[in-house]
């Protein structure tokens, strides 16, 4: 049995060390070397992590532990505009999963997933306190209030075009 | 320490102030059930994560019920364990557990040792409520070559994790995802060949259901002792003949060497030998090549290598591979016991019986998992022969003598087969910690003194201390030894070595808790520490009854230099016993 | 602020910025700098005004007016008539659904009138991201009487008669929490503010850290001084982009003033601040699973004790409060405990801040005085139901709580007996339902978030929780038999007794409350497979009324799955063994010919 090889970009490599080293590489600084690392590659592929274990001298068991554990945290990429529908119990309650359902018929994915054409992902969040607005979604960091089934089309539209 | 006193099930107790009420109901004889905690006393491994919930209890005054294992005594603490409440909670828990498990009992390797099983009996589960609908959590099975992994059983005690992490810290296995869908494996929940894994198999030494289980390989040995084609031999580990006897409802400790042998002879061995005839083997080359490290060292030799370390564990070979590939110069070069004896047994012996490598076919009977990695290392073929064609281990064993309608209490003792089954006391202790440096010394002090041991024992090198150290005296000049047992004891060790810290000349490691009488292929403990050191006394007990208590001593080792070898470290030897080892870390690459 | 006449304070809280309230500050700049008014009025963005149904808010100070719902395009409106001409402009003002009238000052309307603000007092109404706003309304003052006038131990002992509690759920005194994190003796101890709001539907610790956020890290600088800690930590959700932004601001103000750092204010306490962030796991909520997270492990509880008051962040000596106690901390020690000890009821004191949501007219945040009536909250300050329907439930508490009824609309909101009526204060959501929510359905609900949000570790919530849900599928799919009720009940049972953590120990609330309380509406999806409610799609079919069919076919060609058939204006049929009621043909249909039972 040979060594197990991590393929990676050099720049890649570097942007991970740099942002380790700006913890100090301590294994306890873990999630937030994961949520800067997110940011940058926006999501966490399996050799991010193996770098990151690396670079923070721990198991990379523990960091994809981690990585599973908090729903924060995606090794998929998500779409060029990701869709989050407001599922707390305010929106639940006017109505949130119709819309969900909609968007899943329109977009043809299920939660998690994203399109073919890397446009749209689908992701449900609980409550991002405009529950005055409910049912919420949001597309990137645009918040749309008071949404409905009938509304999806409208909202897709807009992003159609970009 | 001051005393509390409490009350547990109507019977009064005074203990310790920290005592948990699990500990303190045992005093009174009352066992609480547990499926997640394991306390291996006297070895500092502990798990206690109160994650299982089956040892609920109730406490007078408190609102929810408390995990007994991890709860504190009192001043005046009421506890019940069988209150109809604790009853009820128990079984529903239990219920819960089950109704997310395969209910493959028939087929499972862990049947008849199975704790999940043995708590259902106990709880008097009768059926699951619910079970045509409840989802149950899926993975996939990972096949690696010692260990298997069906993670649908796991039901997230989280031992194994411990015993990986803290004990070996090895940092294989994690528990991944949340809730329903978490359970225990490697990153990326990539198969264990993929991962830092070192095989020692503790994991599934701590698993109480079948979620890891060792790969069987009886079926193989089946196979092999219908085949009239082929030459059958068997070697036997020092630590199986100190545990075998449990499989059989033995008391802990009980030897069963010959019983063992007449067992294997009646399953059909053409040949039943011994590991430690290899192990005697093994002492000649590792003590030669540390007196040869000694000397040059003493000699003002600033390149030569010491510490020098043991290399029989394969665990330990992967662990130093894996994590500490920049000294894979220092261990000894030294083949196991096992793979010395198959690259004797395949040439010296077969000639000697004048077959052919391919028609002679080498089963070893281990303590351990990681040997069924190691027999299969490439390193160790021969033309894509291996020098050790099947591995398998003391439960394995066990298993195919009941199969074969044997009862071990019954059988009479014999002897092993002549020229590989002879072996000295030394190459008996090799079985527990502390004693492959103890029988090194045996020869090492002698040819390098020329002077005759007079007290065979060191006792200063025996025990269960993580990590022991000691200094011999070799007539003048101080050896000093130390010793680790499990990987985490020794990762300090060879931290020592990587800051130019340590003062050893030579240092014992073995990966499992009491060395290899507690490795992963052994009767199951069940967390009873006590059973381990039973096992340990066993084996200094057959080296005490030994004619012969040293390697060197041994006529056929004698012979076998004579007629084949030469001398220790002689070409041929190097060939055939020493190895390399490789940089096993994880690579990094540009693309 | 002196200089400016008058200030126009815009609310820049989530729900309104999500209304373009960003839009409406620029928008009233600009117009003012046009107008050359600049430097006469101020725009301010705020933090939350809790009126999140009327929003955006723009409130005219000093005289108190309060626009609702304004639009970008309102500005000039706004800055012509009431800035300039002195005249309200009216459209934009609060009307009064009862009196038909409207209202000008919010000080008068129903939504305020009871609410009393000590947690959101400066919410509304100051820059969050100007410190010099927040020492002008008594900001910091309390630190610095406590590190002039007080001991440490006399700061403890005045949140301990001051009688606050924990605003997170458990509702443990905060200052004899303060009092065990001050006797551990350790060479290093550690502050931490839990600000991962994850119960889904409460903000108010979001609209606080947005509002407010000096006062948060001024409470955590107290308790440092009291229970003589260096290092604080702030544990903050990473999807509150906002929130993590005003605190990074307000963390360097104070560090410029001399308010965090080395030798505060001249003495020789030392304090810091750092913010760690949440991942997104509703278990770190809890504090030995948010301690577990900030050191960088997965968020899992440990058994308790010890508590994290003895050994918590990195085995340190540590004291978690949730974002609203500490928010209540500088007030306390400006007015004393017994200004605090004198609101509120026998057991708790103080206000509670809650997210009023749901079916009811007056979607916000409020505060009112422990001991308000269930009744009082939504029916005067939040306006009563939706859409004139009728009240069914109120569910408090969250994940953890349970829904309450009719019956319990009198029980004065306190932390004790919300748990004697079956649910639980929680960290103060409130979400209102009405006669169109199935009951057996939001039990449903809330099991989904806590199958999802549990940790694994323990059995009981990490497989008992699963198998919760299942029933209440089956019970909704229309599979429902009546042994399922006692096996709901029993499972509910042995999860909270047995759990490792709250999230498991209250995981069941929201099961036993909907049994205890709407047991019918159980028996109606179980034995008459009906969910009355119409939520429970399994156990809904769609018929057409023959007499409104026309026969038109517009049914029969939306239909997805060719369920609907029919000859042209002719009466047509729905096969329920082929409809999957997805109710397109309901919508279809011009003639109200297509009804669901």
């Amino acid at each position: 049995m040979s060594s197990i090889k991590v393929k990676i970009k050099e720049k890649d490599l570097n942007t991970i060390k740099e942002i380790c080293k700006s913890f100090d590489n301590k294994p306890g600084e873990l999630i937030n070397v994961l949520h800067k690392t997110q940011e940058k590659f926006g999501y966490l592929p399996a050799e991010v992590q193996e770098i990151v274990a690396k670079e923070l001298n721990m198991s990379v068991a523990k960091v994809y532990g981690v990585v599973t554990f908090y729903s924060f945290f995606t090794m998929t990429p998500k779409g060029k505009f990701p869709i989050s529908i407001c599922t707390g119990t305010a929106c639940y309650v006017r109505g949130a999963d119709n819309v969900l359902q909609e968007f899943k018929r329109q977009l043809e994915i299920e939660v998690g997933e994203t399109t073919d054409d890397g446009k749209f992902s689908l992701s449900c969040l609980r409550c991002v306190g405009a529950c005055g607005l409910a049912p919420v979604v949001l597309v990137g960091d645009k918040t749309y209030g008071r949404v409905s089934p009938e509304g999806v089309k409208e909202i897709l539209e807009e992003y159609k075009e970009i | 320490m001051n005393k509390v006193k409490l009350t547990i099930d109507d019977k009064q107790i005074e203990v310790e102030q920290g005592t948990t009420i699990y500990k303190a109901a045992k005093e009174l004889g009352i066992e609480i059930p547990t499926l997640c905690y394991m306390n291996l006393e006297g070895l500092n491994i502990e798990n206690k994560p109160g994650g299982c919930r089956i040892c609920v209890v109730e406490v007078e005054g408190r609102n929810n019920l408390a995990p007994s294992c991890s709860t504190n005594v009192w001043d005046g603490m009421v506890v019940n364990t069988h209150s109809m409440r604790v009853i009820n909670a128990r079984r529903t828990v239990m219920e819960f557990i089950l109704s997310d498990h395969p209910k493959d009992c028939l087929t499972c390797p862990k049947s008849g040792s199975c704790e999940l099983q043995d708590m259902a009996t106990k709880l008097g589960i009768r059926e699951i409520p619910g079970q045509e609908y409840a989802e149950m959590s899926t993975y996939k099975t990972d096949f690696s070559p010692s260990i298997i992994r069906d993670l649908d059983k796991c039901i997230m005690c989280r031992r194994c994790e411990m015993m990986c992490n803290e004990f070996q810290t090895v940092g294989a296995l994690s528990a991944f995802h949340r809730g329903f869908e978490s359970a225990v494996g490697p990153a990326f929940e990539m198969d264990l060949e993929h991962s830092s894994c070192t095989y020692c198999g503790q994991c599934v030494a701590v698993c109480p259901t079948g979620a890891l289980t060792e790969k069987d390989h009886t079926r193989d040995v089946i196979n092999a002792l219908s085949d009239p084609t082929k030459k059958v031999i068997v070697q036997t580990a020092p630590a199986v003949r100190a545990a075998l006897g449990e499989e059989f409802g033995m008391e802990a400790g009980t030897l069963v060497t010959g019983k063992m042998v007449s067992a294997l002879r009646r399953l059909g061995f053409d040949y039943v030998f011994d590991t430690d005839f290899a192990a005697d083997l093994t002492i000649m080359e590792e003590g030669t090549e540390l007196l040869d490290r000694i000397t040059k060292y003493l000699g003002g030799d600033k390149e030569v290598k010491l510490p020098m370390l043991t290399s029989c564990c394969p665990a330990w070979v992967s662990f130093f591979e894996h994590h500490f590939p920049e000294m894979k110069d220092i261990p000894s070069t030294a083949r196991s016991p096992q793979q010395m004896f198959g690259s004797i047994a395949k040439t010296y012996f077969a000639d000697k019986i004048s077959t052919k490598r391919e028609d002679l076919i080498v089963v070893s009977i281990m303590p351990c998992l990681a040997k069924k990695y190691e027999a299969q290392r490439d390193e160790f073929k021969v033309d894509d022969n291996p020098d050790v064609d099947f591995s398998i281990s003391t439960r394995e064993l066990a298993h195919l003598i009941k199969e074969a309608n044997l009862d071990l209490n019954i059988l009479p003792d014999e002897d092993f087969d002549k020229p590989l089954g002879e072996s000295s006391g030394a190459g008996v202790i090799f079985g527990t910690t502390g004693g492959v440096i103890e029988a090194a010394v045996r020869t090492a002090y002698e040819l390098h003194t020329g002077k005759k041991l007079e007290k065979l024992d060191f006792e200063q090198l025996r025990g269960f201390e993580a990590i022991r150290k000691a200094t011999v005296d070799f007539d003048g000049t101080p050896i000093n030894i130390g010793i680790a047992h499990g990987l985490g004891n020794a990762r300090k060790l060879l931290e020592e070595i990587k800051e130019g810290k340590s003062e050893f000349h030579a240092i014992e490691i073995m990966s499992c808790p009491g060395g290899c009488i507690g490795g992963g292929g052994q009767p199951l403990h069940h967390s009873d520490s006590s059973i381990l050191k039973a096992r340990s006394e066993a084996i200094y007990r057959e080296d005490a009854g030994k004619p012969i208590r040293k390697s060197h001593e041994n006529p056929y080792i004698i012979k076998l230099y004579e007629e084949f070898l030469g001398k220790p470290m002689s070409e041929k030897a190097h060939h055939l016993l020493h190895t390399a080892y490789f940089d096993k870390s994880k690579k990094i690459e540009m693309s | 602020m002196t200089k400016y006449k008058t200030h126009l304070l815009v609310c820049g809280g989530t729900g309104c910025r999500a209304s373009a309230s960003d839009d409406i500050v620029e928008n009233l700049k600009q117009e003012l700098e046009n107008k050359g008014l600049q430097d006469e009025v101020q725009v301010v963005m705020t933090g939350c005004f809790g009126f999140c149904e009327k929003g955006p808010i723009v409130k005219v100070s000093p005289d108190n007016t309060f626009y609702t719902q304004v639009k970008p395009e309102d500005v000039t409106e706004i800055i012509e008539e009431h800035i300039i001409k002195g005249r309200q402009v009216t459209r934009l003002l609060y009307k009064d659904p009862k009196k038909k009238e409207t209202v000008a000052d919010s000080k008068h309307m129903d939504f305020y009138k009871k609410q009393i603000r000590i947690a959101l007092r400066n919410c509304g109404f100051i820059d969050p991201e100007n410190l010099d706003e927040y020492i002008a309304r008594d900001g910091y003052m309390a630190l610095g009487k406590c590190l002039s006038e007080m001991s440490p131990k006399d700061v403890v002992d005045q949140i301990k008669e001051s009688g606050l509690r924990g605003r997170g759920g458990g509702g443990f005194p905060t200052g004899l929490k303060w009092e065990i994190a001050a006797k551990n003796e350790a060479d290093q101890k550690y502050v931490v503010c839990n600000a991962d709001e994850g119960d889904p539907g409460a903000f108010m610790d979001r609209s606080i850290l947005e509002g407010d956020p000096h006062a948060v890290l001024e409470a955590m600088a107290i308790c440092a001084y009291s229970m003589g800690a260096t290092k604080g930590l702030i544990y903050i959700r990473a999807e509150y982009p906002l929130a993590i932004k005003r605190l990074i601001i307000a963390i360097d103000q104070a560090r410029e003033y001399g308010l965090l750092g080395k030798e505060i204010l001249g003495t020789d306490f030392e304090f810091d601040i750092e913010l760690r962030y949440g991942a997104g796991a509703f278990v770190c909520g809890e504090e030995t699973s948010l301690i577990h997270s900030m050191e960088g492990l997965r968020g899992e509880p440990t058994i308790k004790p010890p508590y994290p008051a003895e050994k918590g962040y990195l085995g340190k000596p540590t004291n978690v409060n949730n974002v609203e106690t500490y928010a209540n901390i500088p007030i306390i020690i400006n007015k004393g405990a017994n200004w605090f000890n004198k609101i509120g009821t026998e057991k708790a004191k103080g206000t509670k801040v809650f997210a009023l949501a749901g079916k009811i007219n007056n979607v916000g945040l409020i505060e009112v005085p422990m001991g308000t009536t269930l009744r009082e909250v939504i029916f005067e300050i939040g306006g009563g139901i939706k859409d004139g329907k009728k009240f069914k439930a109120v569910q408090t508490g969250g994940p953890s709580g349970g829904c309450l009824t009719e019956k319990h609309l009198d029980t004065p909101i306190d932390f004790d007996n919300l748990i004697a009526v079956g649910s639980m204060m929680g960290s103060g959501g409130m979400i209102v339902m009405d006669e169109d929510d199935c009951m057996v359905s939001m039990a449903k609900f809330y099991l989904e978030f806590t199958v999802e949000e549990s940790c694994g570790k323990c059995s009981p919530c990490r497989i008992g929780n699963k198998r919760l849900h299942e029933v209440l599928e089956k019970i909704t799919g229309g599979k429902g038999e009546m042994e399922d009720i006692q096996r709901l009940r029993n499972m509910s049972n042995v999860i909270k007794d047995t759990s490792l953590c709250g999230l498991g120990q209250t995981s069941p609330n929201p099961i036993l409350s909907t049994l205890d309380n709407f047991y019918d509406e159980y028996l109606d999806h179980i034995n008459d497979k009906k969910c009355h409610a119409g939520q429970c799609k399994d156990l809904m079919t769609y018929f057409v009324i023959e007499e409104n069919c026309v026969g038109c076919t517009a049914c029969a060609r939306v239909c997805p799955v060719g369920a609907i058939a029919g000859e042209k204006k002719q009466s047509h049929f729905i096969d329920p063994s082929i409809c999957i009621k997805c109710g397109a043909c309901e919508e279809r249909c011009k003639f109200d010919a297509i009804i669901v039972k």
